[in-house]
C-alpha cells in the first residue's frame, strides 16, 4: 500500500525585476535544483531575463538571489497556509 | 506556469542599496555585483549599526561599490582609499571601516598604503577584488596578472612575478586573512561577517571574473566558464601556510581557498594608548575607549 506523501510545509519562491537583469543567466547556471530557466522574451534593454519555470523544484534556498549581480532576481522559503 | 514578477521591494539587499542608481556600470555577469550581494548580506547579520559603518573605495570598476552602498560611503581617489580610512578611522574610532577595492587600486598604485596599514595592524577591514588587471581602464597589467597573461601594456604575454596577496597581508601583520572566489558566496559571506567583526587589519581577498577585459583578452571563455573552472579547481585549505598559495599561472591546477590566518594582537591604537601611558602617566588622555 502506498503512503500518502507527506504534505509540504514551506513552498521556495524566486522573484524576478525583468528590467534590471543583463542576462548573465548565472542565477540559472547555479540553481541547485534547476528551478529557473531563461525566458525567450526580451527586456526593455534587449536582455533575455530569467523566468521561475518550475516552482515544484525550487526548495527556496536563496541561492539565486546571492549570485545575482545585479540584484534582479532572489528566492525566498515562504509558509504554506493551512488548508492551501 | 510561471511567476515573473516585476516588483523588487523585498529584496533583502535592497535596504543597502542606493537603488535610484541602479541598474549599475558593472557589465553582464561581472562578478563585483555579486560580491556585493554578500556583503550586504554580512552587514545585516554582523550586528554593526549601520551609522557605525563606513565604507570607502578607490577608482576603478570595484571603485564603484562605494557609490551602490546606502551607507556613509566615500569614493576617494585611486589607490588612496587606505590612506583615507586611516584617517576616517583614526579621527572616530568608533566607526568600522571597510575598504572595498580593486587589485590594480589596493596593491599597484595603493601598495604602500597596504602595506602599512597591515604592518600597523589597523583596526580596519579590506576587501579586495582582484580581477587580475586594471579593467576599468581597458586591461593594463596590474601586480597581481599571473605568467603569461595578455594586457594591453604586455601583448607579448606577462614575465614578472606576481603578487601573492594572502601571504603579503599575512607577511606585513594582517591578524585575519581569507580569500574566497566570486562562485563561494556564502563563503565570502561568512569571511566579511569574520573580517567585520575582527579588531585589527582584516584582508579578504576574492578572485572575481571581469568578461570583458581579463577572460576576453586571455580566451577564457564567459564569466560562466570562470565561476565553473572556480568551482572546479578551488581547494579549501584553512589555515595554509600563505607561502604556497601564489596563483602564478593563468589556469592553475588548483586554487587554495579558505581562512588563512585567524590571530589576535594588539591593535594600532590599542598599542599607542598602552604605550603613551606608560610614558606620560596621567598627562595623557586615553584615545577612542
Ligand atoms: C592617479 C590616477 N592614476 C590613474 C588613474 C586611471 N585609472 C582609473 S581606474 C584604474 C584601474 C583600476 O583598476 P583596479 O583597481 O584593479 O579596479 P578594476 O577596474 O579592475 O575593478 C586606473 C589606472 C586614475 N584615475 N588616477
Ligand atoms: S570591465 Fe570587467 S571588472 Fe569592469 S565592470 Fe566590466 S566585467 Fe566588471
Ligand atoms: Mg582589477
Amino acid at each position: 500500500m502506498a503512503t500518502a506523501q507527506k504534505k509540504k510545509k514551506f513552498r521556495g519562491v524566486v522573484i524576478v525585476a525583468p528590467e534590471r537583469c543583463k542576462g548573465c543567466a548565472i542565477c540559472v547556471e547555479f540553481c541547485p535544483t534547476g528551478a529557473i530557466t531563461m525566458s525567450d522574451k526580451f527586456n526593455s534593454k534587449g536582455y533575455h531575463y530569467p523566468e521561475f519555470t518550475y516552482p515544484d523544484k525550487c526548495t527556496g534556498c536563496g541561492l539565486c538571489g546571492m549570485y545575482c549581480p545585479d540584484f534582479a532576481v532572489y528566492g525566498f522559503r515562504e509558509k504554506i497556509a493551512e488548508g492551501e | 506556469m510561471s511567476v515573473v514578477v516585476d516588483s523588487i521591494k523585498e529584496n533583502p539587499v535592497e535596504e543597502f542599496l542606493r537603488t535610484d542608481r541602479l541598474p549599475h556600470v558593472w557589465c553582464t555577469g561581472c562578478g563585483i555585483g555579486t560580491t556585493v550581494n554578500c556583503f550586504a548580506r554580512a552587514v545585516k547579520e554582523c550586528g554593526i549599526p549601520l551609522d557605525e559603518l563606513a565604507i570607502v573605495s578607490g577608482i576603478g570598476c570595484t571603485g564603484r561599490v562605494a557609490g551602490y552602498l546606502k551607507l556613509d560611503s566615500f569614493h576617494t581617489t585611486h589607490g588612496r582609499p587606505i590612506a583615507f580610512a586611516t584617517g576616517l578611522h583614526l579621527a572616530n574610532p568608533k566607526l568600522k571601516v571597510v575598504v572595498y577595492s580593486g587589485d590594480g587600486d589596493l596593491v599597484g598604485i595603493g601598495g604602500n598604503h597596504f602595506i602599512h596599514a597591515a604592518r600597523r595592524n589597523l583596526d580596519i577591514t579590506v576587501i579586495l577584488l582582484n580581477n587580475f588587471t586594471y579593467a576599468m581602464t581597458g586591461g593594463q597589467v596590474t601586480p597581481t596578472a599571473p605568467l603569461d597573461s595578455i594586457e594591453t601594456t604586455t601583448p607579448y604575454g606577462v614575465f614578472e612575478e606576481n603578487f601573492n596577496l594572502p601571504h603579503l597581508a599575512a607577511s606585513c601583520g594582517a591578524v585575519y586573512v581569507a580569500r574566497w572566489t566570486a562562485y563561494h558566496v556564502m563563503q565570502v559571506k561568512k569571511a566579511m561577517v569574520e573580517a567585520l567583526n575582527k579588531k585589527g587589519f582584516s584582508f579578504i581577498e576574492i578572485l572575481s571574473p571581469c568578461p570583458t577585459i581579463y577572460l576576453r583578452r586571455n580566451r577564457l571563455g564567459s564569466a560562466i566558464d570562470e565561476l565553473k573552472y572556480y568551482k572546479e579547481h578551488s581547494v579549501i585549505q584553512h589555515g595554509a601556510d600563505t607561502r604556497e598559495v601564489g596563483i602564478t599561472v593563468r589556469r592553475p591546477e588548483k586554487i587554495i581557498v579558505g581562512k588563512f590566518v585567524d590571530i589576535e594582537k594588539p591593535d594600532y591604537l590599542t598599542a599607542m594608548n598602552k604605550h603613551l601611558s606608560e610614558v606620560l602617566g596621567d598627562k595623557y588622555v586615553r584615545w577612542g575607549e
